[in-house]
């Protein structure tokens, strides 16, 4: 699985393991929130950029890519500020943010996909009291992926042919047929996961001990 | 009557009682829709072909043989396995390729795609990646490991959905309408891809020409097998029926 | 859970995502355009029920932190879940369980009228209460400030809720995906 939010080029900070980069970046988010002192904030966005630019080697291009998003809410948040409280907590509300935000794109940014959900299925395993298996979260997650574009495509063949029959516009009336459609689907490929082995998997340890080849 | 190398040697290997497809008084209905009536067939052949109208039991029969319905009354045997009570066995022995690849594929990348029925297995990584490789050159498929899967043709995708079935080595293979949603081409590519399977097939098609060559051939009506013979004979009858 | 359920979780995760692609439709007479994402929130609890819907919205924002740029505007990563507006995100897993709880309670009778009260409660009231506190909390703002910047968005969600409503009971009649236990037949007769 590979997405468009990955930067490939060979870095420390792209060796270090995923999950321990995580585990920073809520360090960090906790840490910001609980500091009042402006010049410790600054510090961190300073921090958070040398190790992005530097450390990392990301493009400022790509930093820039992710953080944008987030810019009107900034904006709109240190005018109000200025407005009702002063400078000085909009500053620190803002650069806050902006550090957190800036963090969270260099993990992204700096590990790939396939690491990332193998942290969020060690993440689910404690789930596993309730019955949650984690791969099959990591199942899940693929399966996402792989229906985005799948949908998008129905989505416009459908609008084709309703468009063919001379209807124009109806954006709500594409959704009932859509969904019916893609419903059945998706319970085909419920069937078609049974018929690969996916409701009873044998994990590799198992096989060794003796269960039989396939 | 073509015995394939595989079903040779498996047939010696498992050391079964039987090596057939059994249905012993099946019935099934979906709810309170009945789609099947006290059919009874044993299918030994290689090559079995299955044709009939939309909605007259032909896909409910093909999802019996491997135990994706379970039927509401009577037994389905797979080489003596019985699909309500070794559904795990029955399952690794008999691979299934659904109609429209798209409800198939569950992997938004080829490789990965091929890898999972494997990784279900608990086959191990170096072997996996071996076998994926493998089958990625024998569909052609070798120079899009890293594809996503949506950029496929639909031959392609077809052809995909194929090789994540076989990689995993099942001793019989049962195809669901396989070339319904392609164009000719690559419905004679398909076509060759069944002809050159090793393993025992059953076909479920619309297209008669697919069946050309096979050992048995059974046609379905309101939920009863109403032919039942050799291909030739049979699909005529079958096509005067219609006509 | 079944195979199946699993393949309708991921079948919704990719519906919001979708929706999420559908460029913010303006319409006259409100402040601010129309997203199509929060349609999917509803339409995930209406159309799978409270478990699958609300992992469905789960699995969306697993999909999203792990990089996928599947948020409206094409924003992705875990940027998104620190910003001030991300309480919104966290609130659609609950929102679209508290919808799917409200239609399966009301099923058997489901209809327009209680397809809009599953919305509104689960799809408006729950998304705010939620949106609201974590806004004023992350940007140092009072509550009533918070409270009233979103208030903008009201009209818009209002139409939403309306057409999730109308497609749910649409779909309830074409592919009912929703099962209840069947009623014993002591209870029956």
């Amino acid at each position: 699985m590979t997405l468009a939010l990955y930067v490939p080029v060979a870095s420390p900070v792209h060796r270090a393991p995923a999950g321990l980069k995580l585990a920073l970046l809520t360090g960090l988010g906790a840490g910001l929130f609980l500091i009042e002192r402006l010049d410790v904030v600054v510090g961190a966005l300073v921090a958070v950029a040398v190790v992005a630019l530097a450390a990392a080697r990301l493009p400022l291009r790509a930093l820039v890519a992710q953080v944008r998003p987030v810019w009107p809410w900034l904006a709109v948040l240190l005018v109000f500020h200025l407005v009702v409280t002063d400078w000085r907590t909009g500053t620190l509300a803002v650069t806050r943010l902006l550090a957190l935000v800036l963090a969270a794109a260099v993990v992204t940014a700096t590990t790939r996909v396939t690491a990332l959900v193998a942290v969020v299925e060690w993440l689910v395993r404690p789930l596993g009291v309730f019955g949650v298996r984690p791969a099959r979260v990591g199942l899940v997650i693929a399966m996402t992926l792989r229906f985005v574009p799948l949908i998008a495509e129905r989505a416009q063949r459908i609008r084709e042919a309703q468009a063919a029959r001379g209807a124009t516009g109806m954006r709500l009336g594409m959704l009932v047929p859509l969904l019916v459609q893609v419903l059945r689907l998706a319970a085909t490929l419920g069937e078609a996961l049974d018929a690969r082995g996916a409701d009873a998997p044998v994990s590799p340890r198992d096989r060794r001990a003796g269960a039989p080849a396939p | 009557m073509r015995w394939g190398r595989r079903g040779a040697e498996v047939t010696a290997a498992a050391d079964l009682p039987r090596t057939a497809l059994e249905l012993q008084n099946v019935s099934h209905a979906y709810g309170d829709r009945p789609v099947l009536h006290d059919v009874t067939l044993t299918l030994g052949e290689s090559r079995v072909g299955v044709v009939g109208a939309n909605g007259s039991g032909k896909s409910t029969f093909a999802r019996l043989l491997n135990g994706l319905v379970v039927p509401s009354a009577g037994t389905v045997l797979v080489d003596g396995l019985d699909t309500r009570t070794q559904l795990r066995e029955v399952r690794r022995r008999v691979g299934f390729v659904f109609q429209d690849p798209d409800a198939q594929i569950v992997h938004p990348t080829v490789a990965e795609d091929v890898e999972f029925g494997l990784t279900n297995l608990g086959v191990p990584a170096d072997e996996r990646a071996r076998r994926v490789e493998d089958m990625l050159a024998r569909y052609g498929l070798a120079g899009h490991h890293d594809h996503p899967a949506h950029l496929l043709s639909g031959g392609q995708k077809q052809l995909l959905a194929i090789a994540g079935v076989l990689v995993m080595q099942p001793q019989r293979v049962v195809f669901d309408e396989p070339t319904t949603l392609l164009d000719l081409a690559n419905t004679r590519r398909v076509a060759r891809v069944i002809d050159e399977l090793e393993q025992h097939v059953v076909v479920v098609t619309h297209h008669l020409d697919l069946l050309t060559g096979f050992d048995r051939v059974l046609v379905f009506e309101d939920g009863r097998v109403a032919a039942d013979g050799a291909p030739a004979e049979t699909l005529r009858w079958y096509v005067d029926r219609l006509s | 859970m079944k195979s199946k359920d699993l393949a309708y979780v991921a079948l919704f995760a990719a519906i919001v995502a979708v929706l999420g692609l559908v460029p913010p439709v303006p319409v006259p007479g409100i402040p601010v355009p129309i997203t199509a994402q929060t349609l999917g929130v509803m339409l995930a609890g209406s159309v799978l029920g409270a478990r699958r819907g609300g992992l469905a919205l789960l699995t969306f924002l697993a999909v999203v932190a792990v990089g996928a740029p599947l948020l409206s505007g094409g924003r992705g990563g875990l940027a998104v879940f620190v910003g001030p507006s991300a309480g919104y995100l966290y609130s659609w897993p609950i929102a679209a369980f508290v919808i799917g709880l409200l239609t399966q309670l009301t099923w058997r009778r489901f209809n327009l009228a209680w397809a809009l009260v599953a919305n509104l409660i689960g799809g408006i009231a729950v998304i705010y209460a939620i949106g609201i506190p974590f806004t004023a909390l992350f940007g140092d703002v009072s509550l009533t400030a918070a409270a009233t910047g979103s208030l903008a968005f009201i009209p818009g969600d209002l139409v939403k809720a309306g057409a999730a409503s109308v497609v749910a009971v649409a779909v309830r009649r074409a592919y009912p995906v929703i099962e209840l236990p069947a009623r014993r037949p002591a209870a029956a007769g």
